[in-house]
């Protein structure tokens, strides 16, 4: 399976052990993976603002740049952005960029679906010793529909031992501008989920949006926590039965 | 209004027990929710057809309407159509005077609560008690609901208990039983008394001119059959064809709003009394209201709006709501369902802030018994805030997203700023973010610089 990875402006550049993982894991698992250097953000901060028409400037680029890739499937390591280029089609009023974009959006897949859903893999032999927890992201969740793929292949993961928070499913405050607009009411939604977090007893949460990373992670370090924020492609890349990945 | 949510919701963040109460409150009922639906064997299809319903309804508003009119004034019921609050408060007035109303009592209703009836009426004389105990509350301690079904839901039980003590006259008591004795002693000598009582409507049937209102303290039944006179004010909104749809409604409404299988009470009103021995009002006004909804008729994506049927599940849902309560919304409708029909209500210029009083989580679509897509009409509202230049973010938001769009679009120029933001160490000031978290730092290689350094693979598309 030829592969175009949609690395995601916040992978590329806050999380790129995620994107690393999610080639290393791609290509162990045989599809050729491509990454075109001219993608950069999908335009969601812009879209979900109001600002219609730079999110629209945005989504032309990328669905000009992702059909000149050729590629069976775009995968990205986000459920957030995926969500974004499936919202693409919404943007546009004529039929043409309408077309385009379904297209795009039928052929883009969040990382975890893609394996469990199209490649049919669930035991990606990933190893790494540790409890784990499982943070759903909203749009992974809600608007792709993504709940038991990651649970499936973290399941997987040997030495690794997976709990559930009781509010796994509840938001932890991101939502892009959204933390920064009323943080306080970010970090107060934040707190129940870090304090679940705390009281779950794991060694590290597990996620599939930087974004979610950033603000669970930015939480706990704050808080003292010594549970770390990983993306669920550094999991699922790790080899180590001990210690585990190295968030950075 | 920006600055006053933001102001707001610090207030009520502040508050221990405003959270402690929401936090008990909205888990209660968000578990009671679940656990009532599972007596639903086809949940899913009882949504849809739900919203197949209202869909149908909103298209062809006018013709239903008018059929409900036609039959609920064949019924005996005299109704009154207003265009807008003033209108509508103008026309109950006009009843009470002329029915020489001295003692008027009230049952819950959110549209009365939109077009401040209460206070409307004061200025006439009129003081309508409320005889829902929630609302009951909230008038005693001259505050304003701060849920849709639960109107005392930011208040706890000491704070009621302190209320009564100093209002009714009793002992201080924290003990459920004689807190609700104590209102329904004050009520029971009101409805006496009452020679016209004001109700909401939940659903009107086209078909038969009936109304339905639902509900668990008997109060609105005393509200609309004891007086002489039981006005009803409805939204043009609550119209549904045929009874048989209250089937599925039935189903909906309660399970969704208070995890119950069925209300206490459900009042199915058509018309008046039909013979001098049979009990009831001699006359039933039913007063249909507009007030900004005919709006939303315009598209299809703000015409969903229209079907809410006020359960409040999004309100338990929303994770904002449940940290800030509704009062922070500055609204008779708060929450999910609020931030979208306040702006459309009222207008976008009074209400910019609520659009974005969202982390666009989506819980609000999930639970809602209609299936109203309301992270999608968030996002519309915020479009027009930014089209309309009616938000607080400025010329300084809309020069932030036009840089943003043009650096996007040159890879290089976006790979050089913030190659040079990562060596110079210079930031853009994030204390928003820092104050309470930690920022990682960008990455020491990003991806695309080890894509190029050791990943490339000359054979990949």
């Amino acid at each position: 399976m030829r592969v175009s990875l949609f690395v995601t402006c916040l992978a590329d550049q806050f999380w790129p052990a995620a994107a690393v993982s999610a080639v290393e894991l791609l290509r162990g698992l045989g599809c050729t993976v491509g990454f075109d250097e001219r993608q950069t953000c999908c335009g969601q901060p812009a879209f979900n603002t109001g600002y219609r028409r730079e999110a629209r400037s945005l989504a032309r680029r990328l669905i000009e740049i992702f059909e000149s890739s050729g590629a069976d499937a775009i995968v990205s390591p986000s459920g957030s952005c995926t969500a974004m280029l499936h919202h693409y089609e919404q943007l546009f009023e004529d039929e043409d960029w309408r077309t385009r974009a379904r297209q795009l959006a039928q052929r883009t897949h969040e990382l975890s679906a893609f394996l469990v859903n199209c490649l049919g893999v669930e035991d990606v032999g990933a190893a790494f010793s540790g409890r784990l927890t499982w943070h759903d992201a909203c749009h992974g969740l809600r608007d792709l529909g993504i709940r038991n793929e990651p649970r499936r292949l973290l399941r997987h993961v040997k030495g690794a031992e997976l709990v559930e928070l009781p509010n796994a499913e509840t938001c932890c405050g991101f939502g892009g501008t959204f933390a920064v607009k009323y943080p306080e009411v970010s970090v107060a939604m934040l707190d129940e989920k870090v304090d679940a977090i705390e009281r779950a007893g794991v060694d590290a949460v597990v996620s599939g949006d930087a974004g979610c990373l950033m603000q669970i992670g930015g939480r706990l370090s704050r808080r003292g926590s010594s549970v770390r924020a990983l993306h669920l492609a550094e999991v699922l890349a790790s080899r180590e039965a001990r210690g585990g990945p190295h968030g950075r | 209004m920006a600055a006053s949510f933001d102001r707001d919701a610090r207030t009520a963040l502040a508050d221990g027990q405003l959270r402690g109460a929401l936090r008990q409150a909205t888990d209660l009922f968000a578990e009671r929710r679940r656990a009532a639906l599972a007596t639903v064997p086809d949940w899913e299809g009882a949504r849809d057809r739900a919203r197949a319903i209202k869909d149908e309804t909103l298209l062809h508003l006018d013709r239903y309407l008018e059929q409900f009119t036609t039959n609920a004034e064949r019924a005996g019921a005299r109704v009154h159509w207003a265009r807008d609050a003033a209108e509508a408060c103008e026309i109950i007035g006009r009843i009470a005077e002329q029915r020489g109303a001295r003692s008027v009592v009230k049952s819950k209703s959110m549209a009365s609560e939109e077009i401040h009836l209460n206070e409307r009426l004061a200025r006439r004389g009129i003081e309508p008690v409320e005889t829902d105990l929630g609302e009951y509350i909230v008038q005693l301690a001259g505050e304003t609901p701060s849920h849709i079904v639960v109107p005392a839901i930011h208040k706890t039980k000491a704070q009621i208990a302190a209320l009564f003590a100093e209002k009714l006259g009793i002992e201080l008591s924290d003990d459920v039983a004689t807190l609700a004795a104590a209102a329904r002693q004050a009520l029971r000598r009101r409805f006496a008394e009452a020679d016209l009582g004001i109700s909401g409507v939940n659903f009107a049937v086209a078909e038969t001119g009936t109304i339905l209102i639902l509900e668990n303290e008997g109060n609105a039944r005393l509200t609309t059959s004891l007086p002489r006179t039981h006005v009803a004010l409805m939204g043009i909104e609550k119209v549904i064809p045929r009874f048989a749809d209250l089937e599925v409604f039935l189903q909906l409404l309660p399970r969704s709003g208070t995890g119950q299988v069925l209300t206490a009470y459900q009042s199915l009103i058509t018309g008046t009394k039909r013979r001098p021995e049979d009990e009831g009002p001699e006359q039933l006004d039913i007063v249909v209201m507009d007030n900004g909804r005919s709006r939303m008729l315009a598209s299809a994506l703000t015409r969903q709006s229209l079907a809410c049927i006020r359960c409040g599940a999004c309100l338990n849902a929303c994770p904002v709501y449940r940290q800030i309560g509704g009062h922070a919304y500055g609204s008779v409708y708060p929450g999910p369902i609020g931030a979208i029909v306040t702006p459309q209500l009222f207008g976008l210029a009074q209400s910019s802030a609520l659009p974005y009083a969202s982390s666009l989580c989506g819980a609000c679509r999930d639970v809602c018994p209609v299936k109203i897509d309301i992270p999608a009409v968030l996002l519309h509202l915020r479009a027009q805030v930014v089209e309309r230049r009616a938000g607080s973010g400025g010329a300084l938001e809309r020069l932030a997203f036009s840089a943003y769009a043009a650096v996007m679009a040159r890879p290089r120029l976006f790979e050089c700023l913030v190659r040079g933001v990562r060596t110079l160490g210079i930031l853009p000031p994030l204390r928003a973010w820092t104050k309470w978290r930690d920022l990682r730092p960008l990455a020491p290689h990003s991806f695309r610089e080890q894509w190029r350094a050791r990943l490339r693979d000359p054979a990949a598309p």
